[in-house]
């Protein structure tokens, strides 16, 4: 089973970013479960969803204690206590910034990691030119798939139109299809 | 057909299947998305025939729902927690009508204090309204069981709530595999009233009863419910023959075969249960589970069936009754009596607290090895409860409770269970 | 139904004769094709005005749609003397839920009607003043702010008589009822409390409200028609003196009744959408004293110190007047 908690804001589309990863996952004919943290929280406060994707059916409701992947909708947050809590050393982390790591002071962090598995994506950036709001959430699952290789982009970008109306579908699966691109490795650029 | 989506919109998406002909919906959380789902269909002209009403209450819309059903109209509503204590006094009426109305009940805690998450402290307040209560375990249980709560409800002249987990059920997107419409027309024929207010046929119905027969109006109505302990298992296999899927029924035993401890649990919280369960199997402990689906009417004889080879029981309950503790526990105890069965029960889940794997796992050892105390909770911060104690024993004007709680504990926000 | 103004002046009563009438102008209880909706061996007390105005109502009712009528009760005298298991009173199909949700459950069965294509069958709602502007109130709001096709009719007898004459909020200041006793500084019903639920209901732009009397039986079948007419929401909250209540003879129900009218405390308009559009002129105007002084609930008005209390009630009757304009231009001054 392949855990995955988002961190993000109250209107950042956190809720929305795991429902299309399951989507996803569903599209591979894999089980897959994602829940929010049932908040009551507004616009702005810090909230969480959570994924889950296996070959076999989920019966598991606790929340994601020990993520194999994490994704920081919001490097606002990254001050926050309990951020990486359950996270060991295999995990990726893939932030939402287009800043390097020790700006954002994730030096030790990374150090702490096996190398490349935590790294920033510009979504917010990708959002804003493909979808022409800040919404990452579409941007980050591109570069979820390209991390850790636990969906295929294709499945993502399906899911993505699964979620939005065309137009609206259509920027995101451009945002998620740059984000891709830019975590990809580069054989894999050279294919695509 | 299978497909990813929110339990809510699964659950909306059944309700559409049985043609129902009125719903009425008043928003309280976490039931909300089940009657947008539907409210949508409607509008959309999705789902024909059909009028959805948005009143003014909880009380109002299942009084909407009572003059529907009697006009002969097959009626749904869904309601949570507070909004269910607000219609209590009709949902009594309702089962006392026979009213076949089919109700959601996502689960969600009572206040004071205000609390949103789930917990079982609603459908349990009402428990004995004369309404049949199922329990979900997963997105499609609660998807099959609305499908088989209106042939129930009608076949018997009774009304069904089905209870599935608020947020852990009602916001998780999960597979579902929706059935044809074909497949439930055939499964589910439309609404032959019992009794239909009906100007070719006047009849008077919710006339006042003395003495000298509420008795008798009330032994009917036990025995509607004894005959429903009979009715449900007919349905459900009557489902699985049709949609070929276990789903409903009175118990749903997982590696019961020569469990000596049996833990019972409603609700979403079994799947949990059940990867403990298997885990402990691996390390060669005798422990299985017990789904209860149906809690009213009680399954006495089934549960005592049940649990005839069983040492120990623990009995995992999602609600609180202040001052005497577990409230399913009295059904077990009841249905095991004369037995020489230790009866555990473990209060968890209060809130939305999560109920994680390793906290069973605990409890579960504890109750194997008879170190469990009969009553106990999962989870409890004793250190909070004894400052607060404390402080409480300290002065007099001590304040709210509930507020100073909260202060030891700090901001919340980050914490995950 | 044809309604002609008539004087009756030469007869010294106030009461229209029907043998005076043309058949057609006749009163619906005066046509063998009545139905008795409510019919006889009811257990309603002697004199009691809500089952005379219940009859006269739902009787027009079934006659103004071809007898397909629906009827929903709240819980009240109405609901407990007409139906004593496993007797029932009702020749038409007829649902009693809850206190306080009547109009509510009308709202349901009108959609079920709607929805099952029998939209020709219509629905009534009925309830004492305590269900209607107390207890049922939030329902009865809900269902006129929807505009559901139901009328919903009030019997307003002023307390909560089914449970032993409690105070409501339609029980009118000085009023002495289980829980606002004859006691004290202010005795009774204490003033500038008390709602007005006809008005209440004209806010809600409804199509049809209007206030009717059992002293006007044949307003009453008037109001009852027209409303059957139309489709929404329609109110009529009708004037019933209550014998035990009230502590008044059982044999003056009516002159009672109309001395609520004619005093002007109980004025009788109608209401379309918000607007008024009619009133019944007070025919006779008389002091409130002489419809206070019949009823025991207000004996302490006329017992020494309480002439203030008195002055205050009839200050109230001529504010009504004032405000409706209920009397006739010729006899204004």
């Amino acid at each position: 089973m392949f855990q995955v908690r988002i961190h993000g804001r109250g209107g950042q589309g956190v809720v929305s970013g795991a429902e299309m990863l399951s989507t996803a996952a569903f599209k591979e004919g894999r089980h897959a479960q994602a829940f929010p943290s049932f908040g009551s929280e507004r616009m702005g406060a810090p909230v969480m969803a959570f994924c889950r994707i296996d070959d076999r059916e989920i019966r598991l409701r606790e929340p994601v204690l020990a993520p194999d992947a994490l994704i920081i909708q919001d490097p606002t947050l990254l001050l926050q206590a309990d951020l990486f809590k359950g996270l060991d050393d295999a995990g990726f982390v893939l932030v939402n910034s287009s800043r390097d790591l020790d700006e954002l002071g994730l030096g030790d962090l990374a150090a702490r990691l096996r190398p490349g598995r935590l790294r920033t994506v510009a979504a917010t950036d990708l959002a804003r030119q493909h979808v022409g709001r800040p919404l990452p959430n579409a941007a980050l699952l591109g570069a979820f798939a390209a991390l850790t290789g636990e969906v295929q982009l294709d499945s993502v970008l399906a899911a993505i139109r699964h979620k939005f109306p065309a137009k609206i579908a259509a920027g995101n699966v451009a945002a998620a299809t740059a984000a891709f691109a830019a975590l990809a490795p580069a054989e894999e650029r050279a294919r695509a | 057909m299978l497909e990813q989506m929110e339990g809510s919109q699964a659950v909306a998406t059944a309700i559409a299947l049985a043609r129902p002909q009125v719903i009425c919906a008043y928003p309280i959380t976490p039931q909300t998305h089940i009657v947008e789902g539907l409210g949508e269909m409607v509008k959309s002209g999705e789902l024909k025939g059909c009028e959805f009403i948005n009143v003014e209450s909880e009380f109002a819309a299942l009084s909407v729902a009572i003059g529907a059903s009697a006009a002969g109209a097959r009626t749904y509503t869904a309601t949570s927690s507070q909004g269910l204590l607000f219609m209590a006094e009709a949902v009594y009426n309702a089962a006392g009508l026979e009213l076949p109305i089919v109700m959601t009940i996502g689960n969600r805690a009572i206040g004071a204090p205000i609390n949103i998450w789930n917990d079982h402290s609603d459908s349990m307040a009402l428990r004995d309204a004369g309404w049949i209560q199922l329990f979900a375990d997963t997105n499609q249980e609660a998807l099959d069981l609305h499908i088989q709560a209106f042939r129930l409800a009608e076949d018997l002249s009774c009304p069904v709530m089905v209870c599935m987990d608020g947020f852990i059920l009602t916001h998780a997107y999960e597979r579902v595999d929706l059935p044809a419409q074909a497949e439930v027309d055939a499964f589910l024929p439309p609404y032959e009233p019992r009794q239909v207010l009906d100007p070719a046929q006047p009849v008077t119905i919710g006339a006042m009863v003395g003495p000298d027969a509420f008795t008798e109006v009330r032994y009917l109505a036990h025995h509607r419910q004894l005959s429903a302990l009979e009715k449900i298992p007919e349905v459900a296999a009557a489902f699985k023959a049709r949609f070929g899927r276990a789903s409903g029924g009175l118990l749903r035993g997982y590696r019961m075969e020569g469990a000596e401890t049996v833990v019972i649990a409603l609700g979403s919280v079994n799947g949990t249960v059940q990867d403990v369960i298997d885990e402990m199997r691996a390390d060669g402990m005798a422990i299985g589970s017990l789904a209860i689906g149906t809690f009213r009417p009680f399954p006495l004889a089934a549960l005592r069936a049940a649990l005839a080879g069983a040492k120990r029981v623990l009995v995992l309950e999602k609600c609180l009754a202040a001052g005497v503790g577990g409230i399913v526990t009295d059904d077990v105890r009841r249905a095991l009596a004369g037995e020489q069965v230790r009866i555990n029960t473990v209060i968890g889940g209060l809130g939305g607290r999560a109920i994680t794997r390793e906290s069973l796992r605990r409890v579960f050892a504890d109750a194997c090895a008879a170190r469990l105390e009969r009553l106990s909770f999962l989870d409890l911060d004793t250190g909070v409860v004894e400052r607060e104690l404390a402080r409480e024993r300290a002065a007099r004007r001590s304040g709210p409770t509930a507020e100073a709680v909260l202060r030891q504990l700090g901001a919340p926000g980050s914490r995950l269970g | 139904m044809i309604q002609q103004t008539i004087k009756f002046y030469q007869t010294g009563t106030f009461t229209v004769g029907n043998r005076l009438l043309d058949e057609s102008q006749r009163s619906v209880q005066a046509n063998m094709e009545r139905t008795n909706s409510l019919n006889s061996g009811h257990r309603a007390c002697q004199g009691c005005g809500e089952a005379l105005g219940a009859r006269y109502a739902i009787d027009a009712a079934m006659r103004a749609t071809g007898n397909r009528l629906i009827a929903v009760n709240a819980t009240g005298c109405l609901e407990v003397f007409s139906t004593p298991y496993p007797e029932s009173s009702w020749q038409i199909p007829w649902i009693h839920s809850l206190f306080g949700n009547a109009a509510a459950v009308a709202s349901g069965i009108a959609a079920a009607l709607r929805m099952r294509g029998q939209d020709d069958v219509r629905v009534i709602a009925q309830g004492g003043d305590g269900g209607t502007t107390d207890i049922g109130f939030g329902c009865l709001s809900g269902m006129f702010e929807r505009n559901d096709d139901v009328l919903y009719l009030c019997y307003d007898n002023e307390a909560y008589m089914n449970t032993g004459v409690q105070r409501s909020s339609a029980t009118p200041p000085t009023a002495r009822t289980a829980t606002t006793m004859a006691v004290g500084d202010e005795p009774g019903n204490p003033f500038g409390t008390g709602k007005n639920v006809p008005l209440i209901a004209m806010a809600h732009h409804i199509p049809y409200v209007a206030t009717a009397t059992v002293a006007n039986l044949r307003d009453l079948e008037a109001k009852v028609t027209k409303a059957m007419a139309l489709r929404g929401a329609r109110y009529i909250h009708i004037h019933v003196p209550c014998p035990l209540g009230w502590g008044s003879d059982p044999a003056l129900t009516i002159r009672i009744a109309r001395l609520a009218v004619e005093s002007g405390l109980f004025p009788l308009f109608e209401a379309a959408h918000g607007e008024l559009t009619s009133r019944t002129f007070i025919r006779r105007r008389v002091p409130a004293a002489e419809y206070l002084r019949l009823q025991k609930r207000f004996a302490h008005l006329f017992t020494a110190g309480a002439e203030a209390q008195l002055a205050r009630v009839q200050a109230i009757a001529d504010r009504n007047i004032e405000r409706f304009g209920l009397l006739a231009p010729e006899s204004a001054s």
